[in-house]
């Protein structure tokens, strides 16, 4: 690596702005400057001056600020583009053929383009992965590039900087004073007040406070690294679990997801306002509205198979009953079970007699237990029905044979073999909600509907993520990082004496030059240290308080 | 009285203090020369005094309707609006505190008056939480998010001075065009208050029958004469106006006719201004502008950020999260709502980076802080009302 010495000495390596041990300008671009750049002190940082090889390229270009607010954009723009139409996750489609339909039948031609240019996923999409990697990338290198030559520089601050530093910087002043040596005493006094530290040296002062301030950005990045590194864990197997079961009242159900755990539900119920059950203020709230929903609510009671168990095995323990709500996921094991989603009155059960059709004589009833149904029901005195085949979802023919949609009971089906007494060959029917076929000819008994049990399913989640704490440590970093760098600044003034008398006083802050003013007018009042001005203000110092009525 | 009676009264009373405010400061910048003189002293301190007196009222408001309906009124469109109004206040006042500028106050609060005059034309009836809602995290993730974006509206304020100030408005530029649009979109704000109380005084009502988008049929009232019908309407009221036009069902044409009837009122309203005036909009508000110093307005829009962009961080994306997981499963789901609050989260890290680094201070900045506050607003107000997703106030 080369150097550059500056006037005074120092060898400072290439690509330093300001000597980082007088603090005169070094590069012609700094010379330039009627202010000095003090973003980074003035150091030299890594991608100023290794510009060669492949690596530094890749460096300089992840560590460029305008390729860092180019990526923020980025992201920003396609986020804004992924809430035009709803993604497909929010789309009731199961396939990537029903989706495009559903694109195409509720949107016209714009769905339909959308969705084939992979907008309706866009925030699974591959580029937009590689924009949020990006970032991650950039995050790393710039906290790198820029953090390590700041830290070096702030800690090896000179005291007695050459006055052309202090000269360049944005507050400053200069004067001659009657007592050079009690003027810097009295201002120090008042600094220290303030709770500055103060170092002094060869007749120059520097007070510093609030240094920390300027780590807050790295400490904010880090923090955001942290979190896209918890939510790239989720990748990995095992990490994180996101399944959704259905449970009917009643049932017990392996939890999805959770090897061991077993669920019953125990019932589910669903509340509504009413005048009746609220408080009066609501009143006129659901007169206008109708009907609000109050609570979703599946009882439940969770099992566990001990370790060790064979697998199989049923002796499994109850942990727990809890009632899950909205708002309120049972727990347990890093296992959240969440409320999301209910079916009022699935059927459970239909009860059929078998009727003699001429006389209407019943040789007795059926129910057939929708969710397990029997191969075989005797009726007793010589009469059974056999049930040949089931169709829980009826959906149609198709050549011939009867299909089913789904495998819930949304519209149950059967085929029967009715055998009686009378007609000991059997008679076969089929039976479907409102409808009655007899495939094999004219029968003498036919099954009568009676009546159908109903119950309500439960909807739950399961959900375990591990990925968790990672990220909720990274939100807490960088809540910690940008709390410490915005509401706090890191403040400096360097006072200087000269032979003749002469004193240079100059400040400089990280941000909020207003309250740096402030207190810079409360140590030039209690010192006498000359005038300073706002070298920025181009409406000038005496400009102050226009729009300003107290001061 | 009943609670919600004090409660309704103690907003009007709010009102009335923040216009009467805007008046006081108006004096007290108004009577500013270069120096500070003794009557803008005394303008600045009552104006100060009323706003506050306003915010308290407002505040007993938000509290006496909290006691009322037994949760945090931040659960529909109308206290939701409402509630960031009064936090847009308490920011202003904040900020006055901080600098001494009573033109903090001046534009802050006339801004706050038409979001509460937006909040008002909602239903204000109390309602009952759904089941979604019923956490503590409503409160806290709202309230939080709430602040954080009127402390961010701050930086607009002060933008939108420091443009008025700085621009060139006898020279035709794209940025005189930008900046009469934007005291153009006020007064469509205004056009929306105006024809909503309009018709509502008529006690307009045409109800419809129509198809939705799931096929179902469903029925919708509209206070508006129809300008376009739902999917697949017919008529339920008598002697009423037939819309122009059907929409598909997945165009909410309620929505469109009210935005439309606003646009068509406020374009009106903006033409008898100028008509009347003989000036562009900004050219009246600019002399309240001028007496600006540019660079403390700058330092506050950089200030207002910095103090704002953490607070929304904690509210509109952490405490988001967290109840997220809470409730729905999963701390993150590209819900348009939320993708919309990680947009300004972006766009406002975005601001930050450019100031410090490419020195976009001044005009870029004031430019940047009015567009922070621009896409807040579509937050609020489109996102909630078009794009309805999962946060969407029914
Ligand atoms: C969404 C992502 C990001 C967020 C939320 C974020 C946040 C912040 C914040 C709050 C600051 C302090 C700003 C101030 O005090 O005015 C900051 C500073 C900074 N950021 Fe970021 N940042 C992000 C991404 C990036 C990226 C991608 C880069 C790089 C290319 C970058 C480079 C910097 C630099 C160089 C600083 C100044 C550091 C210093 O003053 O020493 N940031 N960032």
């Amino acid at each position: 690596m080369s150097f550059i010495k500056c006037e005074c000495g120092h060898q400072n390596p290439e690509g330093t702005d300001i000597c980082q041990n007088c603090g005169r300008p070094l590069s012609k671009e700094e010379k330039s400057k009627r202010l000095a750049d003090m973003r980074y002190d003035g150091a030299a940082i890594r991608s100023k001056t290794h510009k060669r090889s492949i690596v530094d390229k890749i460096w300089n270009f992840f560590s460029s600020v305008k390729i860092g607010v180019s990526i923020i954009i980025a992201i920003l723009v396609a986020s804004a583009i992924g809430t035009i139409l709803p993604q497909v996750f929010y789309v009731p489609a199961t396939s990537e053929a029903q989706a495009a339909q559903y694109y195409e039948d509720n949107y016209g031609l714009f769905g339909k383009i959308y969705n084939a240019l992979g907008l309706s996923d866009l925030y699974g999409s591959w580029w937009f992965m590689t924009l949020v990697g990006m970032l991650g990338i950039s995050l790393v290198v710039v906290s790198l590039d820029r953090g390590i030559p700041l830290y070096k520089s702030l800690k090896n601050q000179r005291v007695d900087r050459h006055p052309s530093f202090l000269k360049r910087q944005r507050l400053y002043g200069e004067g001659n004073v009657q007592d050079p040596d009690a003027v810097m005493q009295k201002a120090a006094e008042k600094l220290k007040e303030k709770r500055y530290k103060i170092r002094e040296k060869n007749g120059a002062l520097l007070a510093e406070k609030g240094r920390w301030a300027r780590w807050g950005p790295y400490v904010n990045h880090l923090g955001l690294i942290l979190f896209l590194f918890g939510v790239m864990l989720r990748a990995l197997p095992g990490f994180y679990v996101d399944e959704s079961m259905w449970i009917r009242e009643g049932e017990i159900s392996a939890v999805k997801g959770a090897p061991g755990l077993y669920l019953e539900n125990k019932g589910f119920s669903f509340d509504m306002y009413t005048q009746e059950n609220t408080n009066e203020v609501f009143s006129e709230a659901i007169d206008r509205v109708g009907s609000v929903a109050s609570n979703y609510q599946t009882d439940v009671a969770l099992y566990e198979t001990p370790e060790g168990a064979l697998p199989g095995s049923t002796n499994a323990e109850l942990v727990k009953e809890y009632s899950i709500v909205v708002n309120k996921p049972l727990k347990h094991e890093g296992f959240h079970i969440f409320q999301m989603d209910f079916k009022l009155d699935e059927l459970s059960a239909m009860t059929f007699a078998l009727e003699q059709k001429e006389s209407g004589e019943s040789l007795g009833e059926l129910t057939v237990n929708l969710a397990d149904p029997q191969k075989e029901y005797d009726l007793g005195n010589g009469a059974k029905v056999e049930l040949l085949d089931y169709y829980p979802d009826f959906s149609g023919f198709e050549d011939g044979e009867p299909q089913t949609a789904t495998p819930v009971p949304n519209n149950p089906a059967f085929l029967f073999k009715m055998t009686t007494p009378e007609t000991p060959e059997g008679e076969t029917s089929f039976v479907a909600i409102r409808q009655t076929l007899e495939p094999l000819g004219e029968n003498t008994y036919k099954l009568a509907f009676q009546s159908a049990d109903t119950r309500d399913v439960s909807g739950l989640t399961v959900r375990k993520d591990k990925t968790i704490p990672v990220i909720a440590l990274g939100g807490l970093i960088f809540m910690i990082g940008v709390v410490q760098g915005s509401y706090f600044n890191h403040r400096r003034f360097w006072i200087r004496k000269s032979d003749d008398g002469r004193i240079q006083v100059a400040g400089h802050t990280s941000k909020n030059w207003v309250a740096l003013q402030r207190e810079l007018d409360a140590v030039t009042e209690h010192a006498g240290l000359p005038a300073y001005t706002d070298q920025r203000d181009k409406e000038g110092h005496s400009d102050k308080s226009e729009g300003v009525s107290n001061t | 009285m009943n609670l919600v009676d004090l409660s309704g009264n103690l907003l009007f009373t709010a009102f009335v203090a923040y216009l009467a405010g805007t008046i006081l400061f108006g004096g007290a910048v108004k009577g500013s020369k270069n120096e500070a003189s003794a009557s803008n002293k005394r303008w600045g301190k009552l104006g100060i005094t009323v706003t506050i007196i306003g915010f308290l009222a407002h505040l007993s408001y938000f509290i006496t309707r909290w006691i009322a309906s037994g949760h945090a009124p931040v659960s529909n469109m109308f206290e939701f609006t409402t509630a960031f109004g009064m936090l847009l206040v308490g920011a202003a006042i904040l900020f006055y505190f901080l600098y001494k500028s009573p033109l903090v106050g001046l534009f802050a609060l006339p801004i706050a008056i038409v979001i509460l005059g937006y909040a008002a034309m909602f239903p204000r009836d109390i309602q009952p939480l759904i089941p979604a809602l019923q956490s503590h995290w409503l409160t806290i993730h709202v309230i939080t998010a709430a602040l954080g974006e009127a402390i961010l509206a701050i930086s607009a304020v002060v933008g939108l001075i420091y443009l008025l100030k700085n621009i060139d408005l006898t020279k035709k530029s794209k940025e005189r065009t930008w900046l009469e649009f934007i005291m153009f979109t006020l007064v469509l704000v205004l056009g929306f208050i105006v024809v909503t109380v309009g018709f509502r005084a008529a006690g307009y009502e045409a109800a419809f029958d129509y198809v939705d988008k799931n096929g179902a049929q469903a029925e919708v009232v509209y206070h508006m004469p129809a300008l376009f019908g739902m999917n697949e309407y017919s008529a339920k009221t008598e002697g009423t106006m037939q819309p122009l036009a059907e929409m598909p069902a997945i165009i909410n044409a309620k929505t469109l006719t009210t935005f439309t009837w606003s646009v068509i009122t406020g374009i009106i309203l903006y033409f008898l201004i100028r008509l009347i005036s003989r000036r562009r909009i900004a050219e009246l508000v600019k002399p309240l502008a001028v007496k600006a110093n540019s660079q403390l307005m700058d330092e506050i829009g950089y200030r207002s950020v910095l103090i704002g962009f953490p607070v929304f961080t904690l509210g509109a994306l952490i405490f988001a999260m967290i109840w997220a997981h809470e409730a729905w499963s999963r701390f993150w789901g590209w819900d348009p709502k939320e993708v919309w609050a990680l947009i300004t989260w972006l766009f406002y890290a975005a601001y930050l980076h450019l100031r410090l680094s490419r020195g976009w201070e001044g005009r870029k900045s004031a430019w940047l802080a009015v567009i922070g506050f621009a896409i807040i607003m579509f937050n609020l107000v489109a996102v909630n009302l078009v794009i309805a997703g999962l946060h969407s106030y029914a």
